[in-house]
């Protein structure tokens, strides 16, 4: 459960900031079979969502075509220093959260 | 006479019938579609445009037109928007023609987003056709559509 996180440190009150993560993730499709003939059942993430300085900023629906280790961009007005808070649901109870921390001048 | 057949009939219907439920139960675990049909990629885009019409335009989708490993695609969405609180992507969707089944994933965006832009990677089982759809705040849906070609497909291969 390893999460890779991009946040500019510094950013200009107005700038608009790329965010990038990365969750270490195996998305087993529940399409596979074993050499034996049976499936491998699904296990996959299924929701992520980020959050700055507590509302949500971002949100996405995943599903099996998302490759292993899912990789997220995605884009936000850089408003207030604070914390982006990062969270990935998935299948078998799975559940892990990051943080990321920003200085707005 | 003929109550006799109705009788062995209906037995026989009963038994055939019984047969079929008991033996269709079991595929329903086992047997996956090897490809989302059209019909089901046309149910997943209606489950999230509903009634409205999609329009072609707007919407960039950067994907490598031929793809050699089709277990990890580079995929950027951009959509042409001033993402300002009156006019701005409400979400992107992006779905496949020949995958197991039609959804890629949906990205959920606000006007706080700056910019309307998204990239993950993605697997594809087959050459196909991907398509991005993007809502935005009007309450239109643009969409492109966009085919690459895969040598080595996703999904297929077994676990060893």
């Amino acid at each position: 459960m390893a999460a890779l996180i991009n946040v500019p440190p510094k950013a200009k009150r107005g700038d608009v900031i790329e965010i990038k993560t990365l969750m270490s993730h195996i998305m087993e499709t529940g399409y596979r079979r074993t050499a034996a003939g049976d499936i491998v059942p699904r296990d996959i993430i299924t929701s992520f969502s980020c959050r700055y300085n507590g509302s949500e900023i971002f949100r996405a629906d995943l599903f099996p075509a998302i490759a292993a280790n899912p990789f997220i961009s995605f884009y936000t007005v850089a408003t207030d220093s604070g914390t982006f808070e990062f969270e990935w649901i998935g299948d078998r109870g799975f559940s892990a959260t990051a943080k990321a921390a920003i200085t707005v001048e | 006479m003929m109550d006799n057949q109705d009788q062995t009939t209906r037995r026989h219907f009963l038994a055939v019938a019984g047969g079929a439920a008991v033996a269709g139960a079991v595929p329903v675990l086992t047997v996956r579609p090897a490809g989302a049909t059209p019909a089901m990629l046309a149910a997943a885009i209606r489950d999230v445009v509903g009634a409205a019409v999609v329009h072609t335009g707007k919407v960039k989708l950067d994907i490598p037109p031929l793809v050699e490993n089709g277990n990890t695609v580079p995929m950027t969405v951009s959509v042409a928007s001033p993402m300002t609180a009156e006019d701005h992507v409400k979400s992107i969707h992006v779905f496949n023609e020949k995958n197991p089944q039609p959804n890629i994933g949906n990205f959920v965006l606000g006007p706080r987003a700056g910019r309307a832009v998204v990239s993950t990677r993605i697997r594809l089982a087959d050459s196909q056709k991907i398509k991005a759809i993007a809502h935005l705040a009007d309450g239109s849906f643009w969409s492109v559509s966009v085919d690459v070609v895969v040598t080595l497909a996703a999904c297929t291969e077994e676990v060893i």
